[in-house]
This record gives structure tokens, sequence and C-alpha cells, in this order.
């Protein structure tokens, strides 16, 4: 009987190891088959926090996704002057119909796109559309200019994990894709009645 | 030189149909390099077909076309075993000639 | 009669150089395009290359690859790349077709794997290696697709292969699951297969090796595979290494029993 109690959980840490060590070596085989190419570094291969949460079959519990979000949230810079607007966008929609920048073939960090169009739909006259996002057609129409609209928009873009800490969508601002003159004018496509996308 | 067609050719009920898959960079001349150097022209500009010693095809090609063309084409006559020979000239001189029997 | 042939040389040239001319542009459906274009797929010449280089004495050693064993004994070409990737215990790996064919040029030809592994795609030995490639798959078109799951080296990296597509990192947090994981996305008009399920992996792993109409260039799996890393903003993926083949185990074990239909054709 107690050699019974004593074998079921070595049995269960072996078996725990196992998927340890194997996570181990994902890990290292996802820096070992890879090198630096221009901007882009060795650095890309290791994993924070978030991407590291978000890597499972399943996302964390619903505690840790808090945590993560909290964290997360702590990192969106809000705008400097305190208004939200004053984008234009014109600038607004040449940055969410682009989508480079950041790879090894790209020569700087600078002038990067918002790659927006390959998950969302914005303008209803855009047909060359992503459906991996939801749809922003007549985002400021439908959503109004509220301030808490307004201010949860630009959180998500600045950095979409701090209000779903496994969302697909990249984090614009914090990761150094979109600069902040850059994300009002993606505010501005967004909001701006003039803008195809309320059309 | 030039690497060889793919030349297919099948007579039905009198009719021969002919496909060819031609090996060429087809550049138009208005392309730059990542230099912003022009990269010259070259392309094909003229391409013949003969069923035996007959002229069966005469075509003018241009920088129009794209890489790696494919041509399809149809002519009276032919049959099983006869000799079909593909040719073309490009801008530059070079040519290239395949030859098919038609199945 | 001379204005008339030339216009059908012009009309069969059109169908190349145009990619939305007859296809339905509204449905983002492409379909009709590829079937037009799947008759001439110039991935054949590529096809000529690699059997010509096939049977050429080339290398330090002036040999053939004749005797280069893919898996199914040395020389045998037919449907070997269909069994593909598999382990090899000649190098005590768990090889694709492009890292065995590498291996073959070195040990058989003394081409140095360095100088393929160091390259660039389309050009000098890893150029020929595509064209190797393009020659070997088409001997597995129609075959089904049969990796050796029961392995246990094939099956460990096929759960590496499975950890590493859900792997997010990156300057934008992507993993490859982040856009092939659910049925019937798409990134713009690209549709995606949702590699996840069997027969999205199918679809990935069958249509690849392709000839890709939009830049007139003939893609191998790894040169497929190290773009989406491109795109995905991580650092450059090593030539074959242990990613590439792993994703590839992953994607091609899932996919089992489909049909082959290599070399594909592209938009």
């Amino acid at each position: 009987m107690k050699k019974l109690f004593l074998a079921l959980p070595l049995a269960l840490g072996l078996s725990g190891a196992s998927a340890d060590e194997l996570q181990t070596r994902v890990e290292q085989m996802m820096l070992d088959s890879f090198k630096a190419n221009g901007i882009a570094g060795l650095d890309r291969q290791k994993q924070d926090a978030v991407q590291k949460a978000c890597s499972g079959l399943t996302p964390p519990d619903a505690e840790t996704m808090k945590k993560l979000e909290a964290a997360e949230m702590a990192t969106i810079k809000w705008p400097t002057d305190g208004n939200f607007t004053g984008g234009d966008w014109k600038e607004g929609q040449k940055i969410a119909a682009s989508g480079r920048g950041l790879t090894w073939t790209d020569k700087t960090a600078d002038n990067n796109g918002g790659g927006c169009y390959n998950c969302h739909a914005m303008d209803p006259k855009e047909v060359s559309e992503g459906t991996i996002g939801p749809s922003l057609e007549g985002y400021g129409k439908l959503r109004g200019s509220s301030e808490e609209v307004v201010k949860y928009t630009w959180g998500k873009l600045w950095n979409s994990k701090a209000y779903n800490a496994c969302s697909d969508m990249p984090r614009n601002g914090y990761g150094g894709i979109l600069t902040e003159t850059q994300i009002r004018h993606v505010m501005a496509y967004l909001f701006d009645p003039a803008s195809p996308v309320n059309q | 030189m030039a690497s060889p067609m793919r030349i297919r050719a099948a007579a039905k009920d009198g009719v021969t149909e002919v496909r060819v898959l031609m090996s060429h960079v087809m550049e138009t001349g208005q392309r730059k390099d990542s230099s912003g150097a022009v990269i010259p022209a070259h392309f094909i500009t003229e391409l013949t077909a003969k069923h035996n010693d007959r002229l069966v095809l005469a075509a003018e090609f241009g920088p129009s076309v794209s890489t790696n063309p494919y041509l399809a084409f149809k002519f009276a006559g032919g049959a099983k075993g006869d000799k079909l020979v593909v040719s073309w000239v490009d801008n530059k001189g070079d040519s290239r000639s395949d030859e098919v029997q038609i199945a | 009669m001379r204005r008339q042939l030339l216009f059908t040389a012009l009309g069969a040239a059109i169908a190349l150089t145009s990619p939305l001319a007859g296809a339905a542009g509204d449905e983002l459906n492409f379909d009709a395009y590829r079937e037009m274009l799947a008759d001439g797929n110039p991935a054949e010449l590529l096809e000529m290359e690699g059997e010509e280089l096939w049977r050429t004495a080339r290398g330090p050693k002036n040999a053939t690859l004749e005797q280069c064993d893919l898996g199914r004994g040395p020389g045998v070409v037919e449907g070997a790349a269909a069994q593909l990737p598999r382990y090899f215990a000649d190098t005590d790996k768990v090889q694709d077709l492009e890292s065995r064919l590498m291996h073959c040029m070195e040990a058989q030809q003394g081409i140095p794997s360095a100088e393929i592994i160091n390259g660039q795609f389309l050009k000098g030995e890893r150029g020929k290696l595509a064209a190797l490639v393009a020659y070997v798959v088409t001997h597995s078109k129609g075959k089904p697709i049969a990796i050796d799951l029961s392995h246990p080296r094939v099956k460990e990296m096929y759960d590496m292969g499975e950890r590493a597509f859900r792997y997010r990192t990156g300057a934008m947090d992507f993993a490859c699951s982040s856009c092939h994981s659910q049925d019937g996305k798409r990134i713009r008009a690209t549709q995606l297969p949702n590699i996840t399920k069997p027969e999205g992996a199918a679809e990935g792993w069958s249509s690849w090796p392709a000839y890709r109409v939009s830049n007139s260039q003939f893609w191998t799996m790894q040169h497929r595979l190290w773009d989406c890393f491109r795109q995905q903003r991580t650092a450059e993926p090593v030539f074959a290494s242990d990613v590439t083949i792993a994703l590839s185990v992953f994607m091609a074990g899932k996919g089992n029993g489909a049909e082959a239909r290599w070399p594909g054709v592209k938009r």
C-alpha cells in the first residue's frame, strides 16, 4: 500500500518532466535554427511573458490573463498632449494599406506600415482585405467618438495585449511598429467622418 | 545557350494541337534592378513552328509577353510520328530550336 | 492568315501576364485562373533541368546523383518525395527532400553543404537543388502522402513541429498559428489553409513546391517556410535547420493520406 502511494507521484512527476524537456528543446531550436540578418536580430527569437503564455494549445487561465493584461496596460503611452485627434486620415489610409517594415529585407526600422488591411476590412470599397480580425467598416460612424471609445481605440492600437493578452494583433506602439504620429493618423482614418471607412 | 523548350503535340481527327513551354527571361527593358540601373531588354522576337518542312505558325513576340511563355495552338493536318519543329529568335540574336514527334 | 496566328499567340501570352483576366475578381476566387495555368506550368522547365542535373556528373568528385538514396533505395525517385521527411540511418537525422538532396550532393559529388546553407534561394547550388526538387517531386504526383510517424525520431520531430507552429515570437508576436489555425480566413486576398486540421495541412504540404506566376519563380517548401518567417518578422531561419524540418514533418504528417499535387502553380 505504502509502495503504491509512492509510485504514483513519481510517475506523474516523470511525465511532467518530459513535457518540460520537450519545451526546453523547442525553445533551444527556436534560437539555434535562426540567424541574425540586418534589423532582424536573434533577440527576436526569445519570447517575452505574453508570447510565452500564449503559445500553448489553450490560452492561460483567467487570472493569468488578467495579470498579463495589467502589465501590458501599463506600457501604453497616451497622447502627450492629451488629445487623441489631429491626425490626417489620408496618411492613416496609407499606413493601414502598407504591410511593409521590420523584416530582414527592410533597411531601417522607420516608416513601417500598420498592415491593417492584412487582417481587417476598413474601407467598404476595398475588396482585397483580410478576415483574421473583425471588420472595422464604418468604425467611427457605428461606435461614435465618446472618450471611452476613443481611448480604448488608442490603447488597442498601442498595445492590443492590454485588452486580450493572447490577441493576434501586433503591439503597434509598444513594439515600435508605429510611431505616436502614425497612430494618430490611423485614429483619424478610423474616426474622421470624411474618412472612406465611415462612408 | 538557351534552355530547351517543352513541346507537346498530339494529332486527333486531322487536327494537331501543339503546346509549347519556353524558358526565357522576357525582360521588358523597363524594369530597374535594386541599384536603380535599367535591366536591359531581352525578349523573344520571332517564333515559328514547322510541320515537317511546312510552316504552320509564325508569330511576332514582344516585351509584353510573360517570363517563360506558354503557347498553345492548333493546325489542320499532322499525323502520329510526323516531325514538328518550334524555333525562336530573341532580340540579342540568341535562338533555340526543338523538335518532337507528333503523338 | 499571319494576323490570325499572331492573335492566337498573343492571347496565350496575355493569360500569363494579366493575373486577373478571366478570374472572378469579385469573388476573390483564383481557381479558374489556376486551372488555366496548370496546363502550362513552367515548373516543368525546372523539372527538365533537374532531371538533367540528376544524371550529369558534377562537383569535385565528378559523379552523378544516380546513387542517391532518397529513402526507397539508391537511385529510386519514383514515389520518394511522398514519403519524405523520414529518418535516415546513415546521417542519423530526420531529413526532408531538400536536406537529403543536399546530403547526396556532398556525399556523392563533393559539393559542400555549407555552400548551399550559406547561399541564396534561386542562385548557385541552392538554385540547382531546387531544380532537382522539381524533378523528384514530379515523380510523386498523384501519390498519397505517407510519412512514417511510427518511427520515434519522426514522431519526436512532429511534436517539436507542433510546438514550433504555435511559438509566438518576433517583432509582431506572430506564430504560424496566428494565420493558419482557423477555417476560411484570408490575408488580403490570399486564402489561408487551416494547418491544425488534416485537410488544411494536406493543402499546404501538397501544393508546394510551386511555380509562382506573379514573380516567375519556382519556390521549394524551404523557400516557402523561409518567406513565412520573414513575414512573421522573426530572425532568418537557416536553410534545412531543425525548425524547418520539424514544421515540415508536422505539416506532412498531419496531411498523411492526401494526394500530392506537385509541382504546384500559384499566383
